[in-house]
């Protein structure tokens, strides 16, 4: 489904900020893998998934989704392709628009924007107060707010069917619940999971909590330094423990994962 | 300072505030669904006239004339958005760019600084009609008229999917992205649209007052944003949807426009006008900023998490 080949992204070349972000990154995902990425502050996770959804160019390496080379489209054309929520609630909606408009918007993702044809229609609104109530949040009554009024939580659920409403070929989440509270963040989770599984989705998700990237996705891949130094998948990451992962890794960098929050988290 | 002579001047103040108020409208497309401050504007408040006037001199249609006017807007507006989008200008820089580059084109437009519609001109308004004809030759019920008009076909505009775009690249430039929007063209088109609507404005207000100036447009978008903010201010929490915004706009352009005519009343020296237009809008805009620094808890989208 997804092919990434040896992609390389450095930042500000030339300035003592110059920072080489991916250093040949590849990854092969097959249709319907969930693969949730671990690593590092600056180990190249986000950058990773901003270079497959084409925030920038890379500097070298190729990108393929569904067989498609799509390494030169600009970000708005790959759009077709792929579903995203981001990290800051406040990113993947359109604060001054209402629930339904931003629902609307997204269900037309991959689709020319006509002059005439209206932004919403009746039938989609019911379409939508169903959707709506399966996230159980009571959105379903509100459906003419502003996102602009609701909490971080209830804008990330939202995210999450704006991604899912058009089926992606691939959807991409970084760090969506990382700006949530615990109890929220587990209920945004479980909603991630059952449309994932509902509408069989394959899905990278970047985490900083371990414990979720063990018990989310059928693979997982740890990114250290713009590399995939681990990549596990099938039986053995069924059976994987946090234990197991923080040996893995000193095996594998020499060095100790120093990062309190993805142990604890 | 006869009251009476304040009374006969506003019916003057809400014809020429109706026509600003219709530039304003356009102001309104780039300021706050955009979020773009188009400083083009203040050529194209001329170019519009400019282009009326002369089409009519030669004797063209005022409809075609005025057609015409619009298509020039549109065109201004291509201008500053391929400067914006495709040079990477900053849109507030590309848009003074374009204003420096109309100064030229609207003397040779014109020929001359100013120009005046010929006597017997068959044009659809005129200042001379603010009061003594039948309500159907006044200039305040024509332009109220094209307002309205305007304001519906801006209102049907902006809930078609190619509309909801535009409104979603100036709230949200990411998410637009993200849902698969060209925002660039969106930016292109939100410009040109903003541009026409100004410079069928100034077709207006040349026929107006019968005559073009190469000056007419100087501060126009001071008045622009002066008339959105008293609009909100004033109407904000009543005009809730798109369309009653609008609406909101043109009676905040009216307001403004007989705030001056006190103003002036007062006897405060004419001289000094642009000056206090700049502190009034300059105090607008201060407003919501000092509301938000100085007198809310703060409160961010991370504090209100809970999700019931």
């Amino acid at each position: 489904m997804l092919e990434i080949r040896n992609v390389y992204k450095t930042f500000n070349v030339g300035t003592v900020n110059e920072k080489t972000a991916l250093k040949g990154v590849s990854l092969t995902l097959e249709d319907g893998d969930f693969v949730t990425v671990i690593g590092g502050n600056g180990a190249g996770k986000s950058t990773m998934l901003n270079a497959i959804a084409g925030v920038w160019p890379v500097d070298e390496g190729q990108i393929i989704i569904d067989g498609e080379d799509v390494t030169k489209l600009p970000e708005y054309k790959r759009a077709a392709y792929l579903g995203r929520v981001f990290q800051d609630p406040m990113n993947g909606t359109a604060a001054t628009m209402e629930i339904q408009e931003n629902l609307a918007l997204a269900k037309r993702r991959g689709k020319k924007r006509r002059v005439f044809a209206m932004g919403i229609t009746k039938a989609e609104k019911e379409e939508y107060k169903n959707l709506l109530a399966t996230l159980g949040l009571g959105l379903e009554t509100r459906m003419t707010s502003k996102v602009g009024l609701l909490s971080g939580g209830q804008r990330q659920a939202i995210t999450l069917l704006m991604a899912s409403l058009q089926k992606p070929k691939l959807l991409l989440l970084d760090e969506h619940t990382a700006a949530l509270d615990p109890k929220t963040a587990a209920k945004v989770l479980d909603t991630t999971d059952r449309i994932v599984n509902k509408e069989k989705l394959t899905t990278i998700m970047i985490t900083h909590n371990m414990k979720d990237a063990i018990a989310h996705g059928n693979r997982l891949i740890m990114m250290m330094d713009g590399h995939i130094i681990l990549d596990i998948k099938g039986e053995e990451k069924k059976r994987l423990t946090v234990e197991d992962l923080l040996h893995k890794f000193e095996e594998v960098s020499g060095e100790e994962f120093a990062n309190d929050k993805a142990i604890l988290g | 300072m006869l009251l009476s002579s304040l009374l006969n001047a506003l019916p003057g103040a809400v014809a020429q505030g109706l026509i600003w108020g219709i530039m304003a409208i356009g102001v309104y497309i780039t300021f706050r669904v955009l979020d773009i401050a188009d400083l083009s504007v203040d050529g194209t408040m001329c170019t519009g006239a400019a282009v009326c006037v002369m089409m009519v001199q030669s004797g063209k249609n005022v409809w075609i004339a005025m057609l015409i006017a619009v298509a020039a807007g549109l065109l201004v507006g291509l201008a500053t958005g391929i400067f914006h989008t495709a040079f990477g200008i900053p849109a507030i820089l590309a848009g003074i760019l374009t204003q420096l580059a109309l100064w030229g084109v609207n003397l040779k437009i014109m020929g001359k600084a100013n120009q005046p519609f010929s006597r017997g001109s068959e044009i659809l308004i005129t200042l001379k009609h603010v009061r003594g004809v039948p309500f159907y030759q006044n200039p305040i019920f024509i332009v109220a008229i094209f307002a309205a008009l305007l304001i519906l076909l801006l209102y049907f505009f902006f809930g078609t999917e190619l509309g909801s775009s535009i409104r979603a690249t100036g709230c949200n430039e990411n998410m637009a992205k993200a849902q698969g929007i060209n925002t660039n063209l969106n930016k292109v088109l939100g410009l040109m649209i903003s541009n026409a609507i100004v410079a069928f404005s100034s077709a207006l207000l040349s026929q107006y007052q019968g005559f073009c100036d190469i000056n007419m447009g100087k501060g126009a978008i001071v008045i622009g944003l002066a008339a959105c903010i008293i609009g909100e201010a004033i109407f904000g929490k009543i005009f809730k949807n798109f369309g009653l915004s609008l609406v909101a706009v043109a009676f905040g352009a009216v307001i403004y426009f007989i705030v001056l005519q006190v103003v002036i009343w007062l006897g405060v020296d004419t001289d000094l006008l642009k000056l206090f237009q700049a502190l009034v809008v300059a105090l607008f805009l201060a407003f919501p900023y000092w509301k938000k620094k100085y007198f809310t808890k703060p409160k961010s989208v991370y504090a209100a998490k809970e999700v019931k």
